[in-house]
């Protein structure tokens, strides 16, 4: 018999305790899956977020370590640059990376540092029960903003792709909606293409991936996955932000 | 080897280097600039990777990222940016990684001054992040010290997968001391844990989270254990001319230094003087205090700060009624003189 889907070798078999509909545990698949691909699961060390993903290192099968909430990019320059031959990659929320390790961020992105990031907006803080993110929307009501998130109260929500086009360190910022099969496939070219990016030394790359959380977002599965593609991306248009490869920069 | 001349930052950057470390990651802060300077150009003739990081948490973090590929790490600050690292240093222990961090202290609270201060005591000895973790406290009082301990610091980080602090002052980083460097390279343990790509081995993983009930406990009273064993073989001190005496000064760092002069003074006046210093700050020489302190009348504790060791010598001597204290908090030192007007006062 043939088998036509299967896990891949760098997933682990342990259930993973996500939300029904909830975006993690896609992407986490996907960057199993193009690891897998690559034969790169026994040359990987990944870098798990503080976020629904900290558990991360149960599902991956292959080196991962923990890090401070926002520290993940310092931690992995740290790895990279011991281990320089390794594909080293983040997995990060928007809290995580937007909110309290935006310098660390900004900074890894304008050192160049040859890592990649596959960053997760799902516009609330998932873990702590959907406070207000960087990424929220105006109008979004969270636990925080009951009555909607107000510019003149909250502020604005932060764009990272957009934020991070004008640093030289950067080959590669793209932006792709979770929402539907073209998507979830589109997000797996994205990731394979930091991977690639990465590997080729080119310098800092991140993906950034409009997710789904509808446990915070109140919603099913189902609206969670329509809302992404209705009102997210108003917010966070998808595209590819640069690409050193291409001149046509979306 | 021949001798070398060097400041607390070159000596200790030299040390780091000899012991085998090749990762190091700084902000620039006063009075240990020349640290980042240094090591910016020493480490990658050694083949290491220097990184001016955005900020001490990024760097302590870096730190975290080169210990967990397995690599001994350093970073070096003073007293604001050992106040950065704090969330580091707690992963660092929560995780079980060996990295060293050296505290160049300055006066605070707050931004202070850059002068050379003691007041990281608490901080350094009673954790100073969160959670219930400890770490070994190194305290040198000369250039040579500094780079004796931070070579130490490196083997000790390792042998007990924990992080290691020098807890040094703004004058031993600028003092300019004829220093004896130690020879060849270090042969490095292995790092069976450290996460290097899974080839030919199942996945590690490194964490502090522990989420099933009893596991944290479990975890912690492990990490417990290992604390012990710290305490029972890690624990170093000198004691001068302790032996019938009358009054017992005790002080640490270059503050120690400082005293010895005073004492030394005192005696040559026919005062019955002694000096004890810890040398490890965690673990603290208790019992070897606590036997001196026995055979005392009166103790001075001299410190530069409000008196923070001062809490460990009174935990020592299990309730001496004649704990007398002279401590300079701003950032002022005192001179040999000034400690001994206060030894003659007692
Ligand atoms: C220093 C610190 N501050 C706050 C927290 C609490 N905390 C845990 S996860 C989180 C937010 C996570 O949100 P996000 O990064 O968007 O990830 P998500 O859970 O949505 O995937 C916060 C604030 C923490 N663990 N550490
Ligand atoms: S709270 Fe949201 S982000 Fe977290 S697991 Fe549930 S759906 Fe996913």
């Amino acid at each position: 018999m043939k088998a036509l889907f299967t896990r891949p070798r760098s997933l682990t078999s342990n259930v993973m305790i996500y939300c029904p509909g909830c975006g993690h545990g896609l992407v986490h698949r996907l960057v199993a899956e193009v690891i897998d691909e690559l034969g790169l699961r026994e040359r990987t060390i990944g870098v798990a977020p503080v976020g629904c993903a900290v558990l991360a290192y149960n599902y991956w099968n292959f080196d991962v370590t923990e890090a401070a909430h926002g520290r993940p990019p310092a931690v992995a320059t740290g790895i990279k640059r011991v281990l320089p031959d390794r594909l080293v990659f983040t997995y990060q929320g928007d809290g995580d990376l937007a909110a309290i390790g935006t310098a660390e961020i900004i900074h890894a992105a304008a050192r160049g540092e040859k890592i990649s990031v596959i960053f997760v907006n799902n516009a609330v803080y998932g873990m702590t029960r959907g406070q207000m993110a960087p990424t929220t929307p105006l109008g979004l009501k969270t636990t925080t903003t009951p009555s909607g998130r107000d510019p003149d109260l909250h502020g604005y929500p932060i764009r990272v792709c957009e934020l991070l086009t004008s640093l030289e360190g950067v080959c590669y910022l793209e932006r792709v909606a979770v929402d539907s099969v073209p998507g979830i496939l589109k997000a797996r070219q994205a990731i394979r293409k930091t991977f690639t990016y990465q590997l080729e030394n080119r310098g800092f790359s991140l993906v950034e991936l409009l997710c789904s959380c509808p446990t915070n977002w109140k919603m099913t599965p189902s609206q969670a996955m329509k809302w992404i593609g209705q009102e997210m991306v108003k917010w966070f248009p998808p595209g590819v932000y640069k690409d050193v490869d291409s001149t046509n920069q979306g | 080897m021949k001798s070398l001349l060097l400041n607390g930052c070159e000596a200790a950057a030299e040390a780091a280097i000899a012991a085998g470390c090749r990762f190091y990651a700084g902000y620039p802060i006063t009075p240990q600039n020349r640290f980042p300077e240094y090591m910016s150009f020493r480490l990658p003739q050694s083949g290491g990777v220097f990184l001016q990081a955005e900020s001490e948490l990024a760097a302590i973090n870096m730190v975290f990222g080169a210990a967990a590929a397995g690599a001994r790490a350093l970073t070096s600050s003073s007293s604001p940016g050992i106040s950065l690292k704090q969330e580091g240093i707690s992963y660092l222990a929560g995780c079980e990684l060996p990295a060293v961090i050296i505290n160049m202290n300055r006066a605070g609270p707050g931004l202070g001054d850059v002068t050379p201060s003691q007041s990281d005591y608490f901080q350094s000895t009673r954790g100073g992040g969160h959670g219930d973790y400890r770490t070994i406290v190194l305290a040198p009082w000369s250039v040579q010290e500094i780079y004796d301990f931070t070579y130490l610091a490196f083997d000790l980080a390792d042998r007990y997968r924990n992080p290691v602090l020098i807890l040094s002052d703004g004058m031993v980083a600028q003092l300019l001391e004829p220093v004896h460097p130690r020879n060849g390279m270090k042969k490095l343990p292995q790092k069976k844990w450290a996460l290097t790509g899974c080839r030919g081995r199942k996945p590690n993983s490194i964490k502090s989270l522990f989420l099933t009930p009893g596991v944290l406990e479990t975890h912690n009273w492990k990490l417990a254990r290992k604390y012990e064993r710290m305490e029972k073989r890690e624990v170093r001190w000198e004691s001068y001319l302790c032996e019938k005496m009358e009054l017992l000064i005790v002080s640490f760092g270059i503050c120690a230094r400082i005293a010895r002069e005073a004492m030394e003074q005192a005696r040559r006046e026919g005062l019955r003087v002694g000096l004890f210093r810890p040398i490890t700050l965690w673990p603290f020489p208790y019992r070897q205090l606590k036997s001196c302190l026995e055979k005392v009348s009166k103790v001075l504790v001299v410190e530069l700060n409000l008196g923070q060791m001062l809490d460990d010598v009174k935990i020592a001597s299990g309730g001496h009624s004649r704990i007398f204290f002279y401590g300079r908090p701003g950032g002022g030192v005192p001179t040999p003189e000034e400690i001994l007007k206060e030894i003659k006062k007692k």
